[in-house]
Parts: structure tokens; C-alpha cells; sequence
């Protein structure tokens, strides 16, 4: 049974307490993304780009026993990092859970105040796509 | 008009001192300011004239009969009279005060399009262009039926002047080129450019808002048709921008802005548009900002422009050696001559992800395409990270530079 997603949250909340520098938790970001899911490189086509970053990303979902399966890539690291958090927080998940989560998680660790205007865009972006994908998933 | 120059070594601690904004922090660290290419920083005595203005002069211009409103003309008017001077236009009827360089430039190729060009015709620009001097020509070129044609640049990034050659045909009605260009720092040699066209009767609008931050500007020895440039690059500003046009080209164009101001007489069977330069400038202006570029221009002249480049120039040759001390980093636009600014990349690396990591060490640099997604096709790269130098910066803010980037790198591999 996995997890529920406020739990991912919360210990996600709990990791980042743990440094005091933001170069320390961009280092921690970074480390996240190398544990991304990734996409396959014939998978990345333009369908799967998410618009409003400055770097690409693309992000896939799969419907397995009723959940969303996500995968991503992107060509800049701290963007692996960030869709990393989404996926470890979203992924796995009921559509219908994912369509209603409140990523709190974003805000408590800090992120919204120190991304760039255009990179908070962009998170939100991934996650308006994540959720997107749920609506489409999501058996009527 | 004398052009003097105060001295050729900078005073560089008495100047910083006259920036308020370079001495505080930026996420927790001393703020590191290197994108002045985007926008400078402000001395004391520009953001003074402006706050002095509002508190003592404020009112509009040009149509008031009471003292004040005299004195805030007088005080706005100042900024073209200044901005006449930095140019050594022949009067001051040529200096249209707009928004910015990119209204001045949207005016033209607007004005053209409705008046000069055919179907058919031709309108060249070149391959390192701002996208505020293409987008106009490419709307004026779909409005007036006419085709854009660009000229090519090396690897260096410098442009291809046989390829220029070949391009400028009887067809060609106007030529935009911009003087410095912000991705690539490249020098363009514009007066030689502007003798060519001239030859075929073609004008010639030179971009110069990377080119007025750094040096001397002699429109009538450049014989320039147009030239454009924006008073926040050069220590003014936001919302003003200056826009050169020899006399004989703003008589024949017709208006771009219609409104108060622009007119002499208005009635609903016929209105009639008044002398240059006003006939160009619809609507209250701004008046602040040409308080603010007046200012601005002479704090530029006190300092000198002999001096301005000698220092920048040590920054540029200080900041390429010590970037080159970083393995994998490539350096983009390397024409022999360039102006104080540096776009470049680590190989593997996103520079959005460098720009993070600089900006978290209390260093501003700019990522991305700067408004040159051509450049950034021709190279096939996805941004480049710039870092711009100016009076302000010191050999100090390099070293912060390299060493931020080092460690920047070093956290993402």
C-alpha cells in the first residue's frame, strides 16, 4: 500500500529542516535527482514537454492497478531535483488523490520564496500536467 | 559641443561609493551585481534628481503659463538637451524622447512601413540582433508586404561583412544593425556599414543600447540615419529612451503615436501634427525619466568615457583569463573586438542550473537567451550564463565570480 501523500510531505518537510544554508538544500535537491525515474530517451517527444521553463522537461504517466506511474527528464539538474520531490511525492498514487493533493510541502520547505519567477512558473506547471494527467486517468 | 573626459583611471571606491544599491546582499551574501547589461545600477545623483523633482518641480510640461510647470519643462527638457550633447546630433529637433530603445525602434520600422516600403522590397537586419530589433521589422515587413533578410555571423560571432555585401541589393529600403551586441559582446563596424548603404541610398538604424554604456557616440561622424538607445542601461531610468533621427528622415515619416502634444491644431475635419521632435511624442512623457537621463548623462561625463573603458576593458581581459582557468568552460562571442560582458557555458551543464547556484552565493548574473533566441540557434546551445561588467564592478567581483562558479559546479556533478 503506499503511502499517503501528506506523509511523503511531511517526511519530505522533516529532510529539509535539517539544513540550515539553501547552497545545502539545493545540494540536497541535486542528490534528489539522481534518484528520478527516468523517461526513456525515445519517450521524450515535444507532446511531453511542459511549457514555462526555462530548461526542457518532459514528463510521462502510466496507468498500472489504478494508480499513476510518473517518469521525467529534464536537461538541467536542480529541474531533476524539483520534478524528483513532485514524483516522490505524486507518483504511485490514485488519480483522484493526485487531482486533489495540496502540495504544502512546497511552501514549508521554502521553494516558493527562493525560485525565480520563472521557475516557480515552471514548478507550477508540473504540477498543473501531473494533475492533469489524473483528471485523464481518473475513471468516471 | 565639447566632448571632454574627466580622466582615464577611475576612481573606483569614491564611484562605488555613489551606488547604494551594489553594497547590500543578495540571499544572505554581499550582492555581486554582473548583469548590468540587462539594467545598471543608479548613483545618488540620478535617483536624486528624480525624488528632487517630485518633491519641487512636478508638473507638467510644456503647455503650463505658471513658473512651475515652466521649470518642470525646462527640467525635463534637460534630458534631450543632454541627450543631443551625448550624441553630437546636429540639433536637438532629432532627439525624440520615447519609452525606451524598443519604442524608438518600433516607431521607425512602424513609420516606414506605412510610408517607404512597397511590396517587394527588402528590409536587412543581421543574425545577432536583440529581438526588439527584429519582431518590428518583421511586423513592418508583413504589413507592407516586403521580406527580411538576414546577414550571417562567423563562429566568433562576428558578422559576415561579404555576405552583408551580397545582401545589400537595390531592394534593401532600410538596414538594421545593432552596434554592441548583448549576447555576444561583438563591436559592429557600423560606420563602415553606414558608408556602404549610403552608397546605395539605403538608411541605416543602428541598435545602440549596449553601445552607450561604454562609449563615445558621434551620430553625424557615424552618419547615422537613425540611432537608438535606452536611459536604464546607462545609469538612467526605467521608461526612457532616446531616439536619433536625422531631421531630413523624421520630416518625411509620418506620425507613429497620435494624441495631445503631438499637434498643432486638432479639429475633427482636419488635425495638423506640430514641429519635430514633438510631432513624435504623443501623451505626457515621462517626465521623471528625462529628469533622470539628464542626470545620468552628466554622471557619465564626469567620470569620462576614456576612463569608463580602460576599466572595463581590464575587467573583460581579467574575467577571461580567470574563466578560462575552468575546465570545459566555453566562452561565446570572441570577436577581437568586444564591449565588457561575457556569455558562456560549462560544458554539461544547464546554465539555469549555474545561475541558481551563483544566485544562492549572493551573484546575479543572467541565464537564458537574452532576447536572442537566433544566436542561441545558430550556436544550437539552450542559453548561455552572461555576466556584464561596468564602472561599479571591481577585479574583486570577478574573483567572486569564479570562485561561485567553482563551486557551483562542483555541487552539480
Amino acid at each position: 500500500m503506499a503511502e499517503h501523500i501528506n506523509d511523503i510531505q511531511d517526511s519530505i518537510i522533516g529532510e529539509f529542516e535539517l539544513f540550515d544554508e539553501w547552497l545545502d538544500k539545493y545540494q540536497y535537491i541535486i542528490d534528489l535527482g539522481k534518484e528520478l525515474p527516468l523517461i526513456e530517451e525515445d519517450e521524450k517527444i515535444d507532446e511531453r514537454l511542459i511549457s514555462g521553463c526555462q530548461s526542457r522537461v518532459w514528463l510521462k504517466a502510466e496507468h498500472v492497478d489504478s494508480k499513476l506511474i510518473f517518469s521525467a527528464d529534464s536537461d538541467a539538474i536542480i529541474t531533476k531535483g524539483i520534478i524528483a520531490l513532485l514524483i516522490r511525492v505524486l507518483s504511485q498514487q490514485p488519480p483522484s488523490d493526485i487531482i486533489n493533493a495540496n502540495l504544502y510541502f512546497i511552501d514549508r520547505i521554502g521553494l516558493n520564496d527562493h525560485l525565480s519567477p520563472t521557475r516557480a512558473n515552471g514548478l507550477l506547471q508540473m504540477v498543473n500536467q501531473m494533475k492533469r494527467y489524473g483528471i485523464a486517468y481518473t475513471q468516471d | 559641443m565639447s566632448r571632454e573626459t574627466a580622466h582615464t583611471t577611475l576612481p573606483l571606491e569614491r564611484l562605488r561609493a555613489d551606488f547604494p544599491l551594489i553594497h547590500g546582499q543578495m540571499n544572505g551574501k554581499p550582492l555581486v551585481f554582473l548583469d548590468s547589461a540587462a539594467s545598471s545600477q543608479k548613483p545618488e545623483a540620478v535617483i536624486r534628481s528624480i525624488d528632487t523633482y517630485y518633491r519641487t518641480l512636478n508638473a507638467n510640461v510644456h503647455r503650463g503659463v505658471y513658473r512651475l510647470s515652466q521649470e518642470a519643462t525646462a527640467a525635463y527638457e534637460e534630458g534631450r538637451k543632454e541627450a543631443a550633447a551625448f550624441l553630437n546630433a546636429a540639433s536637438e529637433s532629432e532627439i525624440i524622447l520615447l519609452r525606451g530603445a524598443t519604442e524608438g525602434i518600433n516607431l521607425v520600422a512602424s513609420s516606414f512601413s506605412r510610408a517607404l516600403i512597397k511590396p517587394g522590397d527588402e528590409i536587412l537586419i543581421t543574425a545577432m540582433e536583440h529581438h526588439s530589433n527584429i519582431v518590428p521589422w518583421q511586423l513592418a515587413c508583413e504589413y507592407a508586404g516586403a521580406k527580411l533578410k538576414v546577414v550571417p555571423m562567423t563562429d566568433d560571432g562576428e558578422l559576415r561583412m561579404d555576405e552583408f555585401e551580397r545582401l545589400l541589393t537595390e531592394k534593401v529600403k532600410m538596414v538594421a544593425v545593432v552596434h554592441v551586441s548583448n549576447t555576444l559582446g561583438t563591436i559592429n563596424p557600423v560606420k563602415e556599414i553606414i558608408s556602404r548603404a549610403h552608397q546605395m541610398n539605403i538608411p541605416v538604424l543602428v541598435d545602440g543600447c549596449q553601445a552607450a554604456p561604454h562609449m563615445e557616440i558621434d551620430v553625424q561622424s557615424l552618419d547615422a540615419d537613425f540611432y537608438t538607445f535606452s536611459g536604464h542601461k546607462i545609469f538612467g531610468p526605467t521608461g526612457i529612451g532616446v531616439l536619433y533621427g536625422k531631421e531630413s528622415w523624421l520630416d518625411r515619416l509620418p506620425p507613429y503615436h497620435g494624441g495631445g502634444e503631438m499637434i498643432a491644431t486638432c479639429s475633427f475635419e482636419r488635425t495638423t501634427y506640430a514641429e519635430l521632435p514633438h510631432k513624435f511624442e504623443a501623451g505626457t512623457p515621462n517626465i521623471a525619466g528625462g529628469v533622470g537621463l539628464a542626470a545620468a548623462i552628466r554622471y557619465i561625463r564626469s567620470i569620462g568615457f576614456d576612463a569608463i573603458h580602460n576599466h572595463e576593458q581590464a575587467l573583460l581581459d581579467y574575467a577571461s583569463v580567470r574563466l578560462l582557468e575552468i575546465p570545459d568552460l566555453k566562452i561565446f562571442g570572441t570577436a577581437p573586438e568586444k564591449a565588457s560582458l561575457i556569455s558562456f557555458l560549462v560544458d554539461g551543464l544547464h546554465p539555469f542550473d549555474i545561475g541558481t547556484l551563483l544566485d544562492q552565493q549572493g551573484i546575479a548574473v543572467r541565464t537564458g537567451h537574452h532576447c536572442t533566441q537566433p544566436i542561441m540557434e545558430r550556436f544550437s546551445i539552450p542559453g548561455t550564463v552572461r555576466a556584464s561588467f561596468s564602472v561599479y564592478n571591481t577585479l574583486e567581483d570577478i574573483d567572486r565570480l569564479t570562485d561561485g562558479l567553482k563551486k557551483a559546479i562542483t555541487l552539480l556533478s
